[in-house]
């Protein structure tokens, strides 16, 4: 029924429900929780601000600030900076993650290869 | 040069077609590949025909608005990152349906699903092969773009067909090293040309002037906004369809079954997103490059829309480095074609094949495999007819537009809901991903871009509609069903999601 198969190094049944219930697992979902669903929301505004910004604000965004280079080229590139601080924060955050999850997995007696 | 590529890559296709057996080196390449080979892998299936050839000859044309698919290409990895990665390698095996099917009834699920990756496969690859004729036939005189067509169909089956993913990575990595050191190259030939002065290169960007359809001259400042775009929810809804597709992408998904684990995969993610960001940027070089050094009519009358970068590479570093370039852009299809070709045929072959028709039971070992060779052949033929149909005219970066709005419409959806939603079932899934699957291709049947001015639905990306429609359908079928999945089974799945406990783990020499 259930097709992805268990790999031979985890021989007895895992017991899910034992891990899911424990307090370090909620932790850590929690703490994913923190970063992923403010920075996703953080994105989609920044991201989205561009088209409105060029459809309904063309004044503004033709406005020059840098010789001929206006507002929205440069709303543009930042688009770029913003993604990339957005990969290194949530870098940071999951080596922390992988962390918990090896202390976690210790606790019940599996090793993760990480 | 052209043939020294191809020569190259049928090599990488042999060894690695002696070396790979078993269906996890076929389909996941042993789940061997490091992060920064995957990362490269990544970015390799991502710049594709659309952003090479697509995006520079669309800012050539029109200028900024050009730039607002660049944007959207790269900022659309962070749903990636964010979101999709790590929980979708850690609960999978070969194909996004591993996922979606973990918790849910298998087959319905993974029929749907198949279906899915096939047309959005097929959809992205209609694009490559317009640009590959495009290319062939400018590069290659007396070459006509249907023989093109179908030459570069056949040679990405080959590689397949023979060599499975791990020739398929090798020919991604090489293919993106060449598109990042042309593209680094054409970018410093079109500044030097404005004296490294980047002042002076934007100035020049203000008055371009070209022919309207009319016949008249006009001047045009290509750094405004709005010159391809008139109606500001056009934009929108291709910022949905980028933004939203890219973690729908069957070929970009499939790749983070090849990394061991999901610290890995995330850390391709962000490989990828440094290669990919770079290359965006230098998307404005030489698009605006092509703008202002040979204008758009020039453009027009050389090849068209489509071979903005290459002809710009001709009028600055000669035939050598034009047929470089055009080399570079041959590769980029011939590897994205491979991308394309392989998640399409590994989808049918695990997920509709084994799955679905023979119960997740292999009758003879090697049979998976041997299908999935079968399905690339007959996904690449699909996709040469409908390439030659088209024709040579329209912009492939469109094209690939469509095919993130049906991937964000269709299976976006899901995947989220299986991932976030205990309640979710087997019926919100299928109906999710018939629905949006039929409403964003209905939409775009109905939409400018096929019915003119008489369009019934006004927009040229149906995401903006097609997104909610995706996302209505999985609840509302999910709600309309009585079943109430195993509490059991997304217990499970959270833990595994999380913790990577009991993943795919690589195999084993």
């Amino acid at each position: 029924m259930n097709d992805p198969q268990p790999s031979a190094a985890d021989k007895p049944p895992i017991d899910w429900h034992r891990i899911q219930r424990d307090p370090d697992f909620s932790a850590l979902v929690r703490s994913k929780a923190r970063l992923v669903i403010p920075a996703t929301v953080f994105f989609i505004v920044y991201y989205f601000a561009l088209p409105i910004g060029v459809g309904w604000f063309p004044e503004f965004m033709e406005k020059k600030i840098w010789g001929d280079m206006n507002i929205a080229y440069f709303f543009a590139l930042s688009q770029f900076l913003m993604a990339w601080v957005l990969a290194a924060i949530y870098v940071v955050a999951a080596s922390g993650w992988d962390r918990s999850e090896r202390t976690l997995l210790a606790k019940f007696g599996y090793t993760s290869k990480h | 040069m052209f043939l020294a590529f191809v020569a190259a890559t049928l090599v990488i296709t042999y060894f690695s077609a002696r070396k790979s057996s078993g269906a996890s080196a076929y389909f996941a390449a042993g789940r061997r590949i490091t992060g920064w080979q995957n990362g490269l892998a990544v970015a390799g299936d991502y710049m594709s025909a659309a952003s090479f050839l697509g995006i520079a000859g669309m800012i050539a044309m029109n200028g900024y608005d050009g730039f607002m698919y660049s944007v959207g290409f790269l900022v659309a990895y962070l749903t990636v990152l964010y979101i999709v990665a790590e929980p979708l390698r850690n609960s999978g095996k070969y194909t996004m349906a591993d996922m979606l099917a973990y918790r849910l009834s298998p087959k319905p699920v993974r029929a749907a699903a198949s279906l899915s990756t096939l047309t959005v496969s097929v959809f992205y690859m209609i694009a490559q092969m317009v640009g590959a004729g495009v290319l062939v036939r400018q590069l290659i005189p007396g070459v006509s773009y249907e023989v093109a067509v179908v030459g570069v169909g056949l040679l990405m089956v080959v590689y397949v067909v023979f060599g499975g993913m791990l020739a398929t990575t090798w020919v991604q990595i090489i293919k993106a090293i060449l598109l990042m050191s042309g593209s680094i190259f054409l970018s410093v030939l079109v500044l030097r040309e404005y004296h490294f002065d980047l002042g002076e290169f934007f100035t020049r960007l203000t008055a371009i002037e070209s022919t309207a359809p009319d016949g008249t001259k006009v001047v045009r400042n290509f750094l405004t906004p709005g010159l391809i775009f008139k109606n500001p929810w056009d934009q929108i809804s291709l910022g949905m369809a980028l933004l939203f597709g890219t973690a729908g992408l069957p070929h970009i998904l499939i790749r983070f079954y090849t990394v061991p684990d999901a610290k890995t995969a995330r850390s391709s993610v962000v490989w990828a997103m440094a290669i990919i960001g770079l290359f965006y940027i230098m998307t404005t070089f030489f698009g605006f490059g092509a703008a202002s050094l040979m204008g758009p009519d020039y453009v027009q009358a050389n090849g068209g829309t489509n071979m903005a970068a290459p002809e710009l590479a001709r009028k600055l570093g000669g035939e050598v480095f034009f047929a470089f370039i055009s080399a570079v852009a041959f590769a980029t299809i011939l590897a994205v074609v491979a991308g394309l070709t392989i998640s399409a045929s590994t989808s049918f072959a695990h997920d509709f094949f084994t799955n679905v028709i023979h119960h997740g039971k292999e009758h003879q070992p090697g049979q998976e495999v041997l299908v999935a060779r079968i399905a690339a052949f007959v996904v690449g033929a699909l996709a040469i007819v409908i390439a030659i149909i088209l024709g040579p005219g329209v912009n492939v970066a469109f094209l690939v537009g469509l095919a993130f709005a049906v991937a964000a419409s269709a299976n976006l959806p899901v995947m989220l809901f299986s991932i976030f939603w205990k309640r979710f079932n087997t019926n919100g899934a299928v109906v999710g991903l018939l629905v949006g699957l039929t409403s964003s291709i209905l939409l775009i049947l109905i939409s400018p871009d096929f019915m003119g001015e008489n369009a019934i639905f006004p927009l040229k990306n149906p995401a903006l509609l097609s997104i909610p429609i995706g996302f209505l359908a999985a609840i509302i079928g999910t709600l309309l069903s009585k079943e109430v999945p195993s509490e059991d089974k997304f217990v499970e799945f959270q833990v595994r999601a999380n913790t990577g406990l009991g993943s795919e783990k690589a195999t084993e020499h």
